[in-house]
């Protein structure tokens, strides 16, 4: 009954030794690693794609006696779940990119925001925590650098999606409520508790780790220009093998499907809940931060689903998730959701499903964080590839809530 | 000796003090701590821990309404939590939901008039590849059928029928 077996492809990551990086990293310039890992191309893995050198750069350049490490666990992307399993397998190589990020930027203090629906990996990575300081690769004077110290504190999250957003992080790391924070001053600057402070995603600490270990020219050998080295697919939905798959950047989602058994859908989400739906005629396209961009989550549709169903479950997902803070999220998506009653209804027209696409667009240009901005995403693309699907119905859809 | 249990709730908030610090970014893991033991976060705790971290009650009662694992008002021995979002409900949720609904004979939102479980929804647990999922406080259970939600709760019912003197009590 709990089989927590995942499918999964050939993973870079089980070809790593786990410590390698660390000790490469840790004989090296603090200068020269962050350049290794401009020269990788590396950005970040859990959305968002924010150059991870240039991140580390502006907190190694910020004067403060005491800099922070976060290690963003709190993956709560729907149809995300990656990071569950390099927590679960690849916890050491996680653990070791935090080291070599706090000894890159300067920091004393890492903490892993692991998310409260991951309260079961909470006692195994409190484990490897332990092994690794009597190993002498956590704590003062770790790996023979007498004035260094690295500790690595856990904190759990308390089930709110959006404190997977940098700013609303920190600040529940403050102990407030989970409310993003206007930009500038960026995290790296004025972080936790007024500290410059890095937030990298799980998968991108661990492929720092393998950079460092295996060089930048290896990673970037894979992937595309734009878009250097690996990723790791949470592939869910219609499909026979649904699991964590690695790709290079750039494969296309024709190419996914047929690794996972599904060629016949009709669509896939692309990014999650926030993220866009692609119909099959668009398969070509590649997963790459200049064509499709991802944190990872591919969720596959087959021919018989109901795509106006798929975006009421986004739309819901949302008016729960908004944090209430800013105007065009919070009654924004109540509004989309009204919406998508109507089209359930048949009631919905033309000319009112432009007020919501329009609507739609308000909102992705004026709410206050990524949260807001990416909410009507999926509806928008629905409605654009669907629209004689998701019109003229004849009486409410039967699934009730 | 018998402890009241506002003296035994101050108590345990004292000694969280002093493994977390005064500080206010303690303020969830000590939130988190009385959740756990006390099944609820009432208005003496947050009274409490407002003391304690020099910060209005209010302040604290804004951030265990945010949150949605940390609750004021009484919940079950075993909350739980059923996966809604889009994997999960493509995997049969529903069916899953009405059969919760049968065994425990409440619904979403609600408590078992016996305190023992709670019916809540959860929005993805990361379980998108075997879903339906749910998690019985933090154990998570995945490729859940109508079947075997019996056989699930019955587990957790065993429990408290040993653990029975251990309840957490009015407070």
């Amino acid at each position: 009954m709990n089989t927590m077996k995942t499918n999964t492809n050939h993973l870079s990551f089980s070809d790593i030794d786990k410590d390698a990086g660390l000790k490469k990293a840790f004989s090296m310039g603090r200068a020269d690693i962050i350049s290794e890992l401009n020269h990788s191309g590396l950005r970040g893995r859990g959305g968002a794609g924010f150059p991870t050198s240039v991140k580390w750069n502006l907190a190694a350049a910020a004067k403060s006696d005491q800099k922070f490490v976060v290690c963003n666990a709190d993956e709560g992307e729907p149809g995300t779940f990656k990071d569950r399993l390099i927590l679960a397998e690849f916890p050491d190589l996680v653990i070791a990119g935090m080291t070599i990020a706090g000894y890159a930027i300067g920091a004393s203090k890492g903490i892993i925001y692991l998310r409260g629906e991951y309260s079961y990996l909470r006692q195994s990575l409190e484990e490897v925590l332990a092994r690794r300081r009597a190993q002498g690769l956590l704590g003062k004077g770790l790996l023979g650098k007498e004035n260094y110290a690295f500790d690595i504190e856990m904190r759990m999250g308390a089930g709110a999606y959006i404190c997977g957003e940098e700013t609303a992080l920190i600040e529940s790391l403050e102990g407030h409520r989970g409310e993003s924070r206007n930009r500038p001053p960026f995290p790296v600057d004025t972080g936790f508790r007024g500290h410059p402070t890095i937030v990298n995603n799980v998968e991108t600490l661990a492929w720092a780790a393998c950079i460092l270990a295996k060089g930048a020219d290896w990673f970037k050998a894979m992937g595309t220009d734009k878009s250097a080295g690996s990723k790791l697919f949470s592939v869910s939905g219609d499909c026979e093998r649904p699991g964590v798959y690695e790709f290079p950047m750039g494969v296309t989602i024709d190419r996914l499907l047929e690794a996972v058994g599904g060629t016949h859908a009709k669509a896939v989400q692309v990014g999650g809940a926030s993220g866009h739906c692609i119909p099959a005629a668009e398969f070509k396209r590649t997963l790459a931060f200049e064509d499709v961009p991802t944190g990872g989550s591919v969720i596959v549709f087959g021919p018989q689903r109901d795509m106006l169903a798929i975006a009421k479950n986004f739309l819901e997902f949302f008016t729960e998730e908004s944090c209430g803070q800013c105007t065009p999220c919070r009654e924004g998506n109540e509004k989309l959701l009204e919406g998508v009653r109507l089209l359930e209804a048949g009631k919905c027209s033309m000319t009112y499903l432009k007020d919501l696409c329009a609507l739609g667009e308000t909102m992705q240009l004026a709410s206050k964080c990524g949260l807001g901005q990416s909410s009507p995403n999926a509806f928008l693309s629905i409605v654009n590839h669907f629209k004689s699907e998701i019109l003229g119905r004849k009486a409410a859809a039967p699934a009730g809530r | 000796m018998l402890v009241p249990v506002q003296e035994r709730l101050r108590l345990d908030i004292e000694k969280w003090i002093t493994q977390y610090g005064n500080d206010r970014s303690s303020l969830i893991p000590m939130l988190q701590e009385v959740q756990k033991k006390y099944s609820r976060i009432s208005e003496y705790a947050m009274q409490v821990i407002a003391d304690q971290l020099s910060i209005h009650p209010v302040e604290v009662h804004g951030v265990v309404s945010f949150y949605s694992y940390l609750k004021e008002a009484h919940k079950g021995r075993f909350e739980v939590r059923l996966c809604r979002t889009i994997a999960c409900d493509m995997a049969g949720r529903d069916r899953i939901a009405q059969q919760l609904r049968n065994e425990l004979g409440i619904n979403f939102g609600e408590t078992t008039p016996d305190g023992r479980f709670s019916l809540e929804w959860a929005n993805c647990l990361g379980m998108c590849d075997q879903g339906p999922a749910l998690l019985v406080n933090e154990q998570v259970f995945t490729r859940v059928t109508p079947e075997s939600i019996h056989d699930i709760l019955a587990r957790f019912r065993r429990e408290m029928d040993i653990n029975v003197f251990q309840q957490a009590e009015e407070h």
